[in-house]
């Protein structure tokens, strides 16, 4: 995928001129985190539950290694594959050759965010392999040539006449008098038209929400039950993963399962949970005849043992986006990448460079709502200031933002000095604002007042007039 | 108040209220000393760091947090009236230090020794009213830094409630940045005053008269966007409420006469 990232302002001024994505916006905005505050009020140990997150993911941290070890000797022993890629062009490469050695002609997909990350579709459709997204938003997205503008709501940028706009283009046996009035006439279509392409599928793809060590089980959670109909239907099931997903133990996938549906979409558990372990043995009923995992690292190891390792506890719940004001203004679409949000301002300059993705983690107010709400204690604006910091240091920061911050400190740090400088600024803009108080426009302030007025300070500093109170008593 | 003696409190006016709002550093001082305190000014004190500390620039933030270290040493408590300088120097600053043990544990006596205005006076002084009054309908804003980092959220509604004559109404999402964030406003002007907008929009619809924060960078937001929509809802920190100066200071961006 092609990053836009480097213009997030000017996508954002897009974005924020886009009565859809607004309507959509003011839809959601509200809505998630009175769900996600009512599941959790309904959990008195949520809070407790946090820091276990947290304690499991930086324990498999420290011993990534080990658990890893542990996950693909388990794999192995309950008859899968486990393809180990340390890059995005590995594995392309390794779905790709899974696909061509199963003769395969359709690929359905379940949701996932590696996957996108990988640009998996375009790789498999340049090979002459068509791939199916069957979560109902991914499926709408597929139709409109669109990425995901959030990581669990991938269609949250669109409205129900967008919805029924796609499908009459595509499903052109389509009566005209057919209603889309409400979702569950569109999840009717969607559903009708997908069930023949679960069928006809060679490979199915899903993503995994966790890998479990102890039995080598990958884990997805879906609410559409589409996840279930990719990995069991066709004769061969591969798994997408990246390295930060594996858990040692089954009590641990448990422990993050019920923080994840929680901060998620608010629900106690999602409609479906799904464990897969090794493909179909004698006796089954279902299940596909191979089961692959593609194990990915793109850039994660990297982050081990560095200021962002903590990004890699994330579980994916989109918390911090349901959450961000920012996001919540721009959408996802502005961040100009894979990962939007809070964790993309994170993640995004980890994957494709902060000179590429700097715009992210600076464009935030540090209001500190996505850590508050993160299932895991990920200190986001912590690392978005980090990231800032690798800027400042790589001097990708502006120059005259170098430049004034430079003088500022050195006057900053001459007390004396500074009273006199700050007397005179506060006299001066006493003076600007004159009889009214308020300053309509000033020079090198523009973008402070072309939409906001200035309040004219007092006048006279807050240590000139102390020092004159304290002359006066003595 | 527990100690025998008066406790001698350092008061950080920060550099907002230093250049643009010197009345609520005056109504700090009444406020601490009402409530029992020692009240002095440090005189070498500037800024406590946060426009280098939020740019990226690490080294020119430990320099100035060793001045700011050094010119509040040997006080029982430093008081700001700002939840983000007060989150600056209680959660940031001992950490720009990870690497250098002495200047570390200085900074962490300065943490543990500094508390924002209002929460220090419900928390530590144990004040529970103020003798002050003012007519009419406020509205609160929970600022970002101060509500998060310091758990800023009942203690200034506390004592609000005790002025004569003013009611209080809550705003919709009074936990919701207004979009200052710093240089974020001038680096990001257009989502900045989408945010203030939605917020401003927020404090109208309560029908309040005023706007009171416990921050100035959102109160010189808030009051900008409110001014530049052509409200007449005054803005004010909240401390100036509570050391009774409405009558005597005008409102901020609004002139004398």
């Amino acid at each position: 995928m092609l990053a836009t990232s480097p213009a997030f302002k000017e996508n954002a001024s897009r974005a924020m001129a886009d009565p859809g994505l607004q309507k959509a916006l003011a839809r959601t905005r509200p809505q998630n985190p009175a769900k996600r505050a009512a599941a959790v009020a309904g959990l008195p140990e949520f809070e407790q539950l946090r820091d276990i997150g947290r304690d499991i993911k930086n324990h498999t941290l420290a011993h990534l290694d080990f658990y890893l070890e542990e996950w693909e000797a388990n794999v192995l022993a309950s008859g899968g594959h486990v393809h180990w890629c340390s890059t995005a062009d590995d594995a392309r490469a390794a779905v790709l050759k899974i696909c061509q050695a199963a003769g395969a002609r359709t690929v359905t997909k379940g949701k996932s965010m590696v996957s996108e990350e990988l640009a998996i579709n375009d790789h498999l459709e340049k090979h002459g392999i068509k791939p199916i997204e069957t979560d109902l938003g991914e499926y709408i997205l597929q139709i409109r040539n669109e990425a995901p503008s959030h990581i669990i709501g991938p269609a949250f940028h669109l409205n129900r006449e967008d919805w029924e706009e796609s499908f009459r283009a595509v499903h052109t046996h389509l009566p005209k008098d057919r209603v889309f009035a409400e979702k569950k006439d569109i999840q009717a279509e969607a559903r009708t038209l997908l069930r023949d392409k679960f069928l006809a599928a060679d490979v199915g793809i899903t993503g995994a929400n966790f890998l479990i060590a102890e039995t080598g089980s990958s884990v997805i959670v879906t609410n559409e039950g589409n996840g279930d109909l990719t990995q069991t239907i066709p004769r061969v099931h591969i798994a997408l993963a990246t390295i930060e997903k594996i858990v040692p133990t089954l009590e641990d996938a448990t422990s993050l399962l019920r923080l994840l549906a929680r901060s998620a979409t608010g629900q106690d558990f999602s409609v479906y949970t799904t464990f897969s372990t090794g493909g179909r043995r004698p006796g089954d009923l279902d299940g596909p005849e191979e089961y692959h995992v593609v194990i990915v690292d793109n850039g994660r190891s990297a982050m081990i043992g560095t200021e962002f390792q903590d990004m890699l506890r994330c579980i994916r719940c989109a918390a911090c986006m349901n959450h961000c004001p920012v996001y919540q203004t721009v959408g996802g679409h502005a961040y100009g990448w894979v990962y939007p949000g809070p964790m993309g301002s994170v993640l995004t300059p980890t994957l494709i460079g902060v000179d590429k993705a700097g715009h992210l983690p600076n464009a935030s107010t540090f209001c500190g709502k996505c850590e508050s709400v993160c299932p895991v204690k990920i200190p986001l604006p912590k690392m978005m200031r980090h990231w800032r910091e690798r800027e400042f240091e790589r001097h990708l920061s502006p120059a005259t933002t170098r430049t004034n911050l430079a003088v500022w400190a050195w006057v900053a740090r001459r007390p004396q000095l500074y009273r006199l400088a700050t007397g005179m600024a506060a006299r001066l803009l006493k003076l600007v604002g004159g009889s009214k108080g308020r300053i309509a426009s000033l020079p090198f302030a523009g973008s402070w007042t072309k939409t906001r007025d200035l309040p004219a300070p007092e006048g006279e500093t807050f240590f000139t007039r102390y020092a004159r109170m304290q002359r006066d008593e003595a | 108040m527990t100690m025998n003696t008066r406790p001698r409190v350092a008061l950080f006016v920060t550099c907002l209220v230093d250049l643009h709002r010197p009345s609520v550093g005056f109504a700090a001082i009444k406020l601490l000393e009402d409530a029992g305190c020692d009240v002095e000014v440090p005189r070498a004190q500037t800024c406590c760091g946060q426009p280098a500390y939020n740019s990226g620039d690490r080294a020119t933030t430990a320099s100035l947090a060793r001045d700011f270290i050094d010119a509040f040493a040997g006080y029982d408590y430093v008081v700001v009236p700002s939840g983000s300088c007060g989150g600056m120097l209680r959660t940031h600053m001992p950490h720009l230090f990870d690497d250098d043990p002495n200047t570390r544990a200085c900074a962490e006596v300065l943490a543990g020794k500094t508390y924002e205005l209002v929460s220090f006076l419900t928390d530590i002084c144990g004040i529970t009213e103020v003798a002050a009054s003012m007519t009419g309908r406020a509205t609160y804003h929970d600022s970002c830094a101060g509500l998060r980092e310091l758990g800023v959220k009942a203690q200034p509604r506390t004592l609000l409630a005790s002025v004569t004559g003013l009611s209080m109404v809550e705003m919709k999402e009074p936990e919701i940045c207004c979009g200052f964030g710093g240089t974020f406003c001038v680096k990001y002007p257009e989502i900045s005053t989408r945010m203030v907008s939605d917020k401003t929009a927020d404090i109208v619809a309560t029908g309040a008269d005023t706007l009171l924060a416990g921050d100035m960078g959102c109160l010189l937001n808030m009051a900008g966007r409110l001014s530049r929509e052509g409200s007449s809802i005054k803005v004010r920190h909240v401390a100036e409420v509570l050391a009774n100066m409405t009558g005597s200071v005008p409102a901020i961006g609004e002139s004398r006469s």
